[in-house]
């Protein structure tokens, strides 16, 4: 299970880390899937301190897109805890760290967004915007940032 | 360090708050 130091150190160090077996914790995980409806394995939640959940990984993904998804939903918990420049840093480094992974894009997208939030500046946006025309430019994020432009 | 899980939500997100960390749950059928 996850044999990669990396993620093994992000999620001791960074999460409240919760593991149900569909065998070993039968009726933990049976309960635990209904109340969150992860009707798939391998699903990784994560959810904020309140239990909400903030992220949602379906499916294996190789390190790289796992550790960005990872990143992904740590910038997801702190926007909406309203950190937006932690946000935004975690979002830019998924970016920087992981730019061949299907998180990237979202997280080009969030990171603009964060900006935003806490500037309240629209200039963050159109940033955004101009960014996907340099990168990204055919992912669903660029056809959502284009409406700034 | 091994990582040290919790089989329990509601525990987790009892110790989340008081930590301030997110919660990880992880879905798995995977050989242990």
């Amino acid at each position: 299970m996850w044999p990669d130091p990396e993620i093994e150190s992000l999620v001791r160090d960074r999460f409240t880390p919760v593991r149900l077996h569909v065998k070993e914790q039968a009726d933990a995980y049976t309960r635990a899937s209904e109340r969150f409806g992860a009707s798939w394995t391998p699903t990784t939640l994560i959810l904020d301190p309140a239990g909400v959940e903030r992220h949602r990984i379906e499916g294996f993904l190789p390190r790289n897109d796992f550790l960005a998804q990872l990143h992904l939903g740590l910038g997801h918990v702190a926007f909406h805890e309203k950190r937006y420049d932690e946000a935004a840093r975690a979002f830019d480094g998924v970016v920087s760290r992981f730019p061949e992974s299907d998180a990237a894009p979202e997280a080009q997208y969030w990171a603009g967004v964060a900006r935003y939030k806490g500037s309240g500046d629209a200039k963050d946006l159109g940033a955004v915007a101009s960014a996907f025309q340099k990168r990204y430019g055919d992912s669903v994020w660029a056809k959502k940032a284009s409406v700034w432009r | 360090m091994a990582i040290t899980w919790t089989h329990e939500v509601d525990a987790a997100i009892d110790a989340a708050r008081r930590d301030r960390k997110p919660v990880l749950v992880d879905f798995t059928a995977a050989p242990m």
